[in-house]
Formats: structure tokens, C-alpha cells, sequence
């Protein structure tokens, strides 16, 4: 079936050694990163098409969305989507931190040993 | 004045300079289908190969000139010698690697792209080109016959697959992908059908040559057609072949020709090396568009050699590509234009540059007083489309502004 083909097959490798530039890690990261900003950009353009059609329509005016002025409760909500997606993306910086205050931390390896003795 | 208000000039499309939506692409009858999504990828590609090119890399010419440059005459007390110590030099210069890194992931993304529209519907487009091709004598395979290795070894311009492989018997979603994402890496600077190319051609011929009549020209190199199409309108008189060692886009190629109501245009499985099928002086038009540089010395030899002796006495031999590395163009410019060799799978570009054409053409039999030399820049609709010769810039090997080299046997 052709959308399995498309799965399997649209990112594939051509033939050839790939060059790296920069350290691979950090050009992995890149790589993923523009990739993620394409699609934002398709976001974007679909949520353009969707705010001209509907202005085509006689529903929603570019200018009302420019104007919109959310009231205390819908910006509270914004507010915490807003704080809710900052957390999510940036769990990483969260956990870095959290791991420099902890002291004493075990690795799962480590502790793997541990309650893997027997006489433990 | 009618009154009316005048769209065109009224509002940001007046002084609108970047690439037009992909949603003018030329559409023939196995052209992929497209989502608003796939179309919406395609639009940032060619935003982003432009942004690139414009915005991000006139400045690795000024980390050359500032950093890399002179670090290099530090470390050897010496200018460098050649375009490749130069490239290795901005190898180690982290504005180069940024770019380069961008350069390569967008190419790698455009690859994705295109592959994942032709590929979700392979079946589809296998089957309609079946379809067009089944019957007449328009398309001639030979499944026998040996893939070059300066094809097979690594994947030009990063195409999984190539020219010539398939995911299924049949398959063209190779082609399709080639087709469908042209525009998208040139920003619609070769047009609709992305046939610019052979549109300077014809505008060159008919200019240079006015009362050239061809009635057996050859394309080698042909790909899906998208140049050798143009040449076959403009003479319809003419019996046309093309030329290409890729069955996939050969069939496509013979498809896209009959849903574009181009009749004489013969699609050919062969290698240019060896045109033994052909007597001598078959034809009086020999052509290819943007081959040479992904060949190999010993195809590029043999192909001019079998060039001279299938061209008729009078006929013509017009190669097209990007300009060749001569002595004044800077070592700077040898690098950048070098980058495509080594980082986007064009091994032959780089050597390909730098050969002695002319030599080459006078070894093969040509008159050294009858070489033809040249430039074209790509033909297009410059309501909707930039128009390279307009175009201050330079992007290194990309830009739609070609040398032809050629020759009257």
C-alpha cells in the first residue's frame, strides 16, 4: 500500500556517506529543528488559508482577529496554556535543575546491583 | 482606465521579489497530486533555499576574507593554492559549517518532501503511466542494459533511489519526486514545467541560428524531458530522442510528453557513451541541458567521440551547464561552486569544471575554429516568475544562467 511505502520510505537515506559539519550531535539537533520549523511554517500557511476563507465567507474578518481582545477569564486560560506549553518544551532546563540540587542521586544501573544481591 | 482598481499594482505583489507559491506549478497528467500541507513544505523550501542563498551565504565569503582566509596565511605563510585548500580552510570556519549544515538538512528536507507526496500514491501514478505509454512507440526500454557506476556509486543531488531505481516494477515515484520538487529548490526559476533550460535553448538557436531546420535531433541526458520538450515544439517537424539511462523517468518522461501533446519526442533507454545503434551523421542536433557535470572523464569522452560521429556534416552540438572554473574566477567562487561536488553527491562537478571542454570537443573530431561559446539564462513567464537575467546575485551553481559550449561539425 502506498501510504505504508510512504512511511518506510520518504526519509531514506540516499546513497553516499553523509558529511557532517558540525559535531554530529549538534547537527542531529539542527536537523530536527528545521525540519520542526518547516512544519511550523505549514501550520502557519494552513491557519492563513483558514482565517481568508472564512473571511471570503462573511465569518470571521482578518481585522476582528487583529482586534480580538480576549476577556479576563479567556486570558487566564491563554495565560496557562501558555504556561503549561513553556514547561513542557523546556522539561529538560526543569530537570537539570532539580538534578543539581539533588545530592546522592543513583543511577538505575547502580541501584540494578543493589536489589539484585542476595543478601541484600 | 476603466476605473477599476488595478490588483496586480495595488497591493505587496508589486514589490514582491521572492518565489511565487507552488501552487503555479505546471500540472500535466502524471503529475503528483498535492496537499495543501505538501504544498505549504514546498513553499518553505524554496523560501528557505533563497533566504540561504541571499541572506546567509554572502557572509561566508566575508568569514573567508576576515577569518578563514587569513588563519589559513597565518598557518602556511602562503595564499592557498587551489580551490579545494580553500574549501578544506572554511571547513574549519564555523559560519561556513552553519551554512553548510542549513544547505544540506534543506536539501535533505526537500528529498522528504517530494518523496513522501510521490510515494503515498506510487500505485496511482505508476498506473496512469501505464496508461500513457502502453500503447505506440513513444517509449523504448532495455531492461539489460548496465547502469553507469558515476550513477550508481552515491545519489546525485541527494535523491534516494537515483534515476534508475525502483520501489515496485513500474514504479516512477523517483520521477515524480524529481519533477514535483524542482521548483521548490530553484524557487520557480525554471518555470512551470521547470523547462527552462530548453526554452533558452530554442531562444538561442532561433536567435544564432535562424535558418536551422533540424530533422533528427538527439538529447542525452534527457531525465524526464522537462528541456528536451521545449526543443520538440519548437521544431515539430523534427524527430526527437531522449537520451537517458534511468527507466523510471524515461516512463514518466514518455507520459508527461504524451499528456502535454508532444508527439515526437521518443523516449530511449540507452547510455550516450555507446550510440552504436545510430549510423553515422543520424542526426543534425545533438543536445544536453545540465549532463555533463554528472558524468564521468571516460563517459565525457566518449560521449563527445559518439557525438561527432552520429552529428551530420552541418549539424550541431550544444551542451549547457554551469560556467566552467577558468583562470580568473577566483579560488573563493571554485570553492563555493565546489560545494555541491562534495556535500550534495555531484562527484563529477568538480573535475567537470575544470576539464579543457574545447580540448576536448577538437580531440573528439570538432573544428577548434567551429567551438561555439555562449551564455543563456533560463526562459520563463517573468509575470509570475523571477527571471535569472534580472538577477544581481549568485548562488554558486544553483543560479538559472547557463554557458552553452558547443560546436558546428
Amino acid at each position: 500500500m502506498s501510504l505504508d511505502l510512504a512511511l518506510a520510505l520518504s526519509s531514506a537515506k540516499p546513497a553516499g556517506s553523509r558529511p557532517y559539519f558540525m559535531d554530529p550531535e549538534v547537527e542531529r539537533v539542527l536537523n530536527i529543528l528545521m525540519a520542526t520549523v518547516q512544519e511550523l511554517a505549514v501550520t502557519r500557511e494552513r491557519l492563513d488559508t483558514l482565517e481568508r476563507l472564512l473571511e471570503a465567507k462573511g465569518v470571521v474578518a482578518q481585522s476582528e482577529i487583529e482586534r480580538f481582545e480576549p476577556t479576563k477569564d479567556q486570558a487566564a486560560e491563554r495565560g496557562l496554556w501558555m504556561q503549561e506549553y513553556l514547561n513542557r518544551v523546556l522539561r529538560t532546563l526543569q530537570q537539570e535543575a532539580e538534578a543539581m540540587q539533588t545530592k546522592g542521586d543513583l543511577a538505575s544501573e547502580e541501584v540494578a546491583l543493589e536489589v539484585s544481591r542476595a543478601d541484600a | 482606465m476603466d476605473g477599476s482598481p488595478d490588483l496586480k499594482n495595488a497591493g505587496p505583489a508589486q514589490s514582491y521579489s521572492g518565489p511565487p507559491d507552488y501552487r503555479v506549478v505546471g500540472r500535466h497528467g502524471v503529475f503528483p497530486e498535492t496537499s495543501h500541507d505538501e504544498i505549504a513544505r514546498f513553499n518553505f523550501l524554496a523560501h528557505m533555499n533563497r533566504h540561504l542563498s541571499t541572506r546567509i551565504m554572502p557572509a561566508v565569503k566575508t568569514a573567508w576574507e576576515r577569518r578563514a582566509g587569513p588563519a589559513f596565511e597565518t598557518r602556511e605563510s602562503r595564499a592557498p593554492k587551489d580551490r579545494h585548500e580553500v574549501r578544506k580552510a572554511l571547513l574549519q570556519d564555523p559560519y561556513y559549517q552553519a551554512w553548510s549544515a542549513l544547505r544540506r538538512a534543506t536539501m535533505e528536507q526537500r528529498q522528504q518532501a517530494g518523496r513522501w507526496i510521490a510515494l503515498r500514491q506510487a500505485e496511482i501514478l505508476s498506473a496512469k503511466v501505464d496508461g500513457l505509454t502502453k500503447a505506440g512507440d513513444r517509449l523504448e526500454l532495455d531492461p539489460a542494459l548496465p547502469i553507469p557506476r558515476y550513477v550508481s556509486a552515491v545519489d546525485h543531488h541527494c535523491m534516494p533511489g537515483s534515476y534508475h531505481r525502483e520501489v515496485f516494477p513500474g514504479d516512477v515515484s523517483g520521477a515524480a519526486n524529481y519533477d514535483s520538487g524542482i521548483f521548490a529548490t530553484t524557487g520557480g526559476a525554471l518555470g512551470r514545467f521547470s523547462d527552462g533550460g530548453g526554452h533558452a535553448v530554442v531562444k538561442w538557436v532561433r536567435k544564432t541560428l535562424p535558418d536551422f531546420r533540424p530533422h533528427r535531433i538527439l538529447d542525452i541526458g534527457a531525465n524526464l524531458g522537462q528541456n528536451v520538450l521545449p526543443i520538440a515544439q519548437a521544431f515539430p517537424d523534427a524527430e526527437v530522442i531522449a537520451l537517458d539511462v534511468g527507466a523510471p523517468m524515461l516512463r514518466y518522461g514518455a507520459a508527461r510528453a504524451k499528456s502535454l501533446g508532444v508527439e515526437n519526442v521518443r523516449f530511449v533507454q540507452g547510455d550516450g557513451s555507446d550510440l552504436s545503434r545510430w549510423a553515422n551523421g543520424s542526426f543534425d542536433w545533438v543536445q544536453t541541458t545540465m549532463t555533463l557535470h554528472e558524468l564521468s572523464l571516460t563517459s565525457i569522452k566518449a560521449i563527445f567521440a559518439e557525438t561527432f560521429r552520429v552529428l551530420s556534416h552541418g549539424g550541431i552540438v550544444l551542451h549547457v551547464e554551469q560556467p566552467q572554473y577558468a583562470a580568473d574566477m577566483p579560488l573563493f567562487e571554485q570553492a563555493m561552486r565546489d560545494w555541491d561536488a562534495f556535500y550534495n553527491n555531484e562527484p563529477f562537478w568538480s573535475t567537470m569544471h575544470e576539464l579543457d571542454l574545447d580540448g576536448f570537443m577538437v580531440e573528439a573530431g570538432f573544428d577548434r575554429a567551429k567551438l561555439i561559446h555562449d551564455g543563456v539564462t533560463a526562459v520563463v513567464d517573468k509575470d509570475v516568475f523571477p527571471d535569472a537575467a534580472d538577477d544581481e546575485g549568485e548562488d554558486y551553481g544553483r543560479k538559472a544562467a547557463w554557458h552553452v559550449i558547443g560546436a558546428v561539425k
